[in-house]
C-alpha cells in the first residue's frame, strides 16, 4: 500500500452517526455519547469492529447514535444480547449501555452474572435516578424520600441499591465511577475500560433535567473517590462505605482470566455419527 | 406350542419394572443394543417417579421387523423385578388376554390389579439364580429370558455386555454374561411367546434418542452456538451439545436463566453464528419476549422445546403435546414465525435441520416441537434423512462506494442481505422497535405497514417443498395429527386400511406458515376425519378449524399426556359413528 492510500485517523466524530438524539436537552446523555465517542476515536478501533448492545430506555438508544455496529434490543437484556455476541465473536470489542432500570432493576440478574463471568465486555450505565423513557418513575437507585412520582407518592421508602458494592461482591474485575459533566475524566475512563481484559464497569451519574431537575446539583456533589484503590476486594468493600456514593474515578481493578471459549474444530458433524451408529 | 408352525409376528411389546436400584434402565439399554445388533428395530419409552434417585421405574419396549415409531396398544410380555410401588406403572403398562408375566416368586403373588385368569404366569426365581454366580445381578437373569423369549442370540447378549460393562472391569462382565447365558439357556417349561425373525444380515443402524437426533440436526444444519439452562425433558441437549460442539468449533454457554438464553443466542446470531437455545414449556414461556425481538430484528434463531405435562411446573418428567398454542401464539404483536415438529425419533434430527436452513435463509425464528416421549426414548433407526437443500443465510458486502447499507431493504422477496460485525462499509443498529429500511426506529404508519409485510411476505412466500406434511395410505377416511401423536396415527390408518376401512394419515411437520393450498390438496375426497393430538385443547384442531383446512364434520380426539396416544383409540375413535348433529 502506498502513503496515499492510507486510512487518515478517525476523528470522534467519525464515530457519530447522523442520527439526531431523542434525548431532552440537557440530558447527561449528551455528553456519554461524546466521550464514548472520543474514546473510541483514541483507541482508533475500526468501526466495523466495535459493537454497541442496549436494552431500553432513553440511555439505551445509544447505539443508533454511534457509527459502529449495534444492537439495540428489548428492556434489561444488554448484558445477555453483549455475553452472546462476545462468546461467538471474541475478536469484536463489545460494550454494553444503558440505564439504571435497565441494568439494576429489569435486568439485575443479567448484571450479577455478567460481573462474576468476566468476559471482556464493557458496560456503560447512565444513572439518573429515574426511568426517564416512561416519565419519571423511581429506579432502584432512586433515594427513598424521593416522591415526585404518582407511582411511589411517599417515595419508594427502600434503600437504593449501590451499583459499585453490588458488582464488587459479584466479581467485576475494573470498577469504575464517571460523571457527565467531566467528559475529559470519563473519556478516559471508558478508554481504560475497553482496554481492561475482562468485565469492565463504568456507572456514570448522567442527570435527567426533565424529571430529576434537582440533579443539575449534581456538579457541586461529585468529588474525587478518596478512597484507596486497590485490587484488594475487602479494602475496596470498605471503601465504597466510607464513601458517600458520589465520589468518581477508578474503584477497583484486578486481573482475572475473563471467561472466553476457545475456538478449534477438530472435525465435522459427519464424524459425530459414529456415536450413534449400530 | 408347535414351534414349527409358528406365524413370526411384526413386532412385540415388553416392560420391565422394578424399584430403584434394580437395574430395570440397563437391562432395557442391553436388550435395545442386543436388537440393533440382531438387525431388528426397536423403542424403548422410560417412565419414572419424581424421585431424582431410588424412585420405582420402568422400561417399555417396542421391537419390530420395520421400523418402531410407536408403543402398542397391549405388552406381550411384563417383567417384574418387584412389585414395589408398580400400582404406579399398572395404566402405563396394559397387559391383554395371552401376555405373559414373568415374576420372581420370591418377590411374592403378582398383585390384583395385574392378576386375571387370562395372563400367563412365568415363575423365575432371578435373585436366588443370581446368587449362584459371583457378581450375579437378577436383572441380567432376567434379561437372558427377555432375550430368549424375543428371539434374541445368546451371543449377540453376551457382546452388548462386553461392551455395556467395559468400564466395570473384566469380573463385572464375566458375570453379566454368566447371568445373561442362565436365563437364556434355562429350560423354561414353556415359552408361549413366539420369537421375532431377524433379518439374516443385520444394515447399518443408529441407536439413538430423540434429543441426540435434535443434536444431529441441529450441528448438521450448522449450529455452532447455544445458550441455554438446564430444563427437564431438555437438558440432554444441552449435555451433549456441550462437549461435541467444541470439537466442531463452537461452543455452548450455560445462562443464569431463559431470558438470557434467548438474548444471548439473539447476540451470536447478529454476529453470523448459526445459533440454537433448547428449553420446555416454562423456559419457552420466559423467551417469548425476546423471541419477538428475534422476528422484529430479523435475527435468525432456533428453539428445540421438549414439551412436558404443563401447565407451570405441570408433570415436568413425562409427556404431553401442549405447547403449540404458545408456540404458535405467544408473541405480542404480529410476529411472523416458524413452528416445525417432529414427527418421529430419527425425524427430530431433520426437522432441526430443517428448521436451521429455514430460520438461516428467512432471518426469522424457529421453533420445533419435540416432546419428552420422544426426546428421552431411544429408538433403532434407519440413518436419518437430510433436507435436500442446505439453504444459508443472505449475506451483506461491502458495498464498492459509500451507498448507505439498508439493513432493511424492501426487496422483491422481501428478505435483504444481513450484514455481519466486521464488514467494512455495512454498519447498522438492529433494532427491535418498529424501523425504516435502513433500520431507524420510525412509529410511521407507513413503516409499520411496511415492514410487518415484509416480514409476513417473507415467509408466507417461501417454498417449502415436499417436506411441510407426512402422508400415508389412502382412502375417504382420514387422520390429521402432528408430532409424537404420528406414529400411532400411521398404524392406526395402516390397520384400518388393511381391516377394509381405507384411510391416509396426515402428520404436519410445518406448522407454521401452514401449507394451505397444498393441504386442501392432500386432503381432497376425505368424508369422514379426525385431529388427533396429547393435549386436552384440542389446539391442532381449533388452529386448522380456524384456518378453514378441516373437512366438514371433521372430530376432534384430544388426550391429554400422559399416557401415550396408541393406535388402537385412534381406530376406535375413527371407526366411531359421527355424530349426526
Ligand atoms: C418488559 C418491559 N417492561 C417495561 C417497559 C417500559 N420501560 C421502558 S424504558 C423503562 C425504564 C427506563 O429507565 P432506565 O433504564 O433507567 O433508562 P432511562 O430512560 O432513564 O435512560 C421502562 C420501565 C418495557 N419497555 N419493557
Amino acid at each position: 500500500m502506498t502513503e496515499t492510500q492510507t486510512q487518515p485517523a478517525l476523528k470522534a466524530k467519525d464515530y457519530k452517526s447522523d442520527i439526531k438524539p431523542v434525548w431532552c436537552p440537557g440530558s447527561g446523555h449528551f455528553a456519554v455519547l461524546s466521550a464514548l465517542s472520543k474514546a473510541l476515536a483514541h483507541l482508533a478501533l475500526k468501526r466495523e469492529d466495535v459493537a454497541m448492545v442496549s436494552g431500553i430506555g432513553c440511555s439505551s438508544r445509544l447505539p443508533a447514535y454511534t457509527e459502529v455496529y449495534g444492537f439495540h434490543g428489548v428492556h434489561g437484556r444488554a448484558l445477555a444480547v453483549a455475553g452472546g455476541l462476545k462468546a461467538a465473536r471474541p475478536d469484536l470489542t463489545v460494550i454494553a449501555a444503558g440505564g439504571d432500570g435497565d441494568g439494576f432493576s429489569i435486568g439485575g440478574n443479567h448484571f450479577l452474572h455478567a460481573c462474576r463471568r468476566n468476559m471482556d465486555i464493557t458496560y456503560i450505565v447512565m444513572d439518573n435516578e429515574v426511568y426517564g423513557m416512561t416519565k419519571g418513575q423511581a429506579s432502584p437507585t432512586t433515594s427513598p424520600d424521593w416522591s415526585a412520582s404518582k407511582l411511589t407518592p411517599h417515595g419508594p421508602g427502600v434503600p437504593s441499591f449501590n451499583p459499585a458494592a453490588i458488582a464488587l461482591a459479584s466479581g467485576a474485575t475494573f470498577i469504575a465511577r464517571g460523571f457527565s459533566g467531566d467528559p475529559n475524566k470519563l473519556t478516559q475512563m471508558i478508554v481504560e475500560g475497553i482496554q481492561h481484559k475482562g468485565f469492565s464497569f463504568i456507572h456514570v451519574f448522567s442527570p435527567c433535567t426533565t424529571f430529576r431537575p434537582e440533579q443539575k446539583g449534581w456538579k457541586k456533589q461529585v468529588h474525587e473517590y478518596a478512597e484507596e484503590v486497590t485490587a484488594n476486594p475487602v479494602k475496596t468493600a470498605q471503601g465504597l462505605q466510607a464513601d458517600d456514593g458520589m465520589g468518581t474515578g477508578l474503584i477497583y481493578r484486578t486481573e482475572l482470566p475473563p471467561w472466553q471459549p476457545a475456538y478449534d474444530a477438530i472435525c465435522e458433524p459427519s464424524a459425530l455419527e459414529k456415536e450413534f451408529q449400530v | 406350542m408347535n414351534k414349527t408352525n409358528v406365524n413370526h409376528p411384526d413386532t412385540l411389546s415388553a416392560a420391565i419394572t422394578g424399584s430403584g436400584g434394580s437395574g430395570v434402565v440397563t437391562a432395557g439399554q442391553m436388550l435395545l443394543k442386543a436388537v440393533a445388533a440382531a438387525g431388528l428395530f426397536g423403542l424403548m419409552t422410560r417412565s419414572s417417579g419424581p424421585q431424582i434417585r431410588g424412585g420405582e421405574s420402568a422400561a417399555m419396549l417396542r421391537l419390530g421387523v420395520k421400523p418402531v415409531n410407536n408403543l402398542d396398544d397391549k405388552f406381550d410380555i411384563l417383567l417384574a423385578f418387584d412389585w414395589l410401588n408398580v400400582t404406579r406403572f399398572v395404566d402405563e403398562i396394559p397387559l391383554q388376554p395371552g401376555s405373559l408375566i414373568i415374576r420372581d416368586p420370591d418377590a411374592g403373588e403378582v398383585p390384583p390389579e395385574l392378576a386375571s385368569d387370562d395372563i400367563q404366569v412365568l415363575d423365575a426365581p432371578l435373585k436366588s439364580l443370581a446368587k449362584t454366580i459371583d457378581g450375579g445381578r437378577p436383572n441380567m437373569i432376567g434379561l437372558g429370558i427377555l432375550a430368549k423369549l424375543l428371539g434374541l442370540p445368546e451371543a449377540a447378549l453376551r457382546q452388548v455386555a462386553a461392551e455395556h460393562l467395559e468400564k466395570k472391569g473384566e469380573k463385572a462382565v464375566e458375570a453379566t454374561q454368566a447371568c445373561i447365558s442362565l436365563g437364556h439357556t434355562q429350560e423354561w417349561s414353556e415359552l408361549p411367546i413366539s420369537p421375532l425373525e431377524p433379518p439374516h444380515t443385520p444394515p447399518v443402524r443408529w441407536n439413538i434418542s430423540g434429543n441426540e437426533a435434535s443434536c444431529m440436526g441441529a450441528v448438521r444444519g450448522g449450529v455452532r452456538f447455544v445458550a441455554a439452562y438446564p430444563i427437564t425433558p431438555a437438558s440432554e441437549i444441552l449435555e451433549w451439545l456441550a462437549p461435541n460442539l467444541e470439537k466442531l468449533g463452537g461452543s455452548l454457554l450455560q445462562a443464569e436463566d431463559e431470558l438470557a438464553s434467548v438474548n444471548m443466542i439473539i447476540g451470536s446470531s447478529f454476529g453470523g453464528v448459526p445459533s440454537l437455545t433448547a428449553t420446555s414449556g416454562p423456559g419457552l414461556s420466559l423467551m417469548m419476549e425476546g423471541l419477538g425481538l428475534a422476528v422484529t430484528s430479523e435475527t435468525p434463531l432456533v428453539v428445540s422445546n421438549v414439551m412436558r405435562g404443563g401447565p407451570s411446573t405441570g408433570i415436568p418428567t413425562k409427556s404431553e403435546q401442549s405447547d403449540l398454542n404458545i408456540a404458535l401464539y405467544g408473541f405480542h404483536g404480529d410476529a411472523p414465525h416458524l413452528v416445525l415438529a417432529a414427527t418421529n425419533i430419527g425425524d427430530c434430527a431433520f426437522t432441526t435441520q430443517w428448521a436451521v436452513y429455514l430460520s438461516e435463509v428467512l432471518q426469522t425464528v424457529a421453533i420445533v416441537l419435540s416432546d419428552q416421549s420422544q426426546g428421552q426414548a431411544r429408538s433403532i433407526i434407519e440413518p436419518p434423512a437430510e433436507p435436500k437443500e442446505a439453504y444459508q443465510r443472505l449475506l451483506a458486502k461491502s458495498p464498492e462506494e459509500e451507498n448507505h447499507y439498508q439493513r432493511y431493504a424492501l426487496t422483491e422477496d422481501c428478505l435483504s442481505p444481513m450484514s455481519i460485525p466486521g464488514t467494512e462499509g455495512c454498519i447498522y443498529t438492529a433494532d427491535g422497535l418498529e424501523h425504516n429500511e435502513r433500520g431507524t426506529p420510525s412509529s410511521m404508519t407507513e413503516d409499520h405497514l411496511l415492514q410487518l409485510d415484509k416480514r409476513r411476505n417473507k415467509i408466507d412466500g417461501f417454498d417449502y417443498g415436499e417436506a411441510w406434511a407426512d402422508l400415508q395410505g389412502e382412502g375417504e377416511n382420514c387422520i390429521i395429527t402432528w408430532g409424537s401423536s404420528s406414529g400411532a396415527a400411521f398404524e392406526a390408518a395402516q390397520r384400518l386400511s388393511q381391516a377394509g376401512v381405507p384411510t391416509r394419515a396426515l402428520a404436519l411437520r410445518l406448522l407454521a406458515p401452514l401449507q394451505k393450498q397444498k393441504q386442501q390438496n392432500t386432503l381432497q375426497g376425505v368424508s369422514n376425519a379426525i385431529v388427533v393430538e396429547q393435549n386436552h385443547g384440542a389446539q391442532l384442531y381449533h388452529y386448522l378449524n380456524a384456518n378453514q383446512l378441516l373437512p366438514p364434520g371433521t372430530r376432534s380426539m384430544a388426550q391429554p399426556g400422559p399416557l401415550p396416544i396408541r393406535p388402537g383409540d385412534v381406530m376406535a375413535m375413527m371407526t366411531q359413528e359421527a355424530d349426526n348433529d
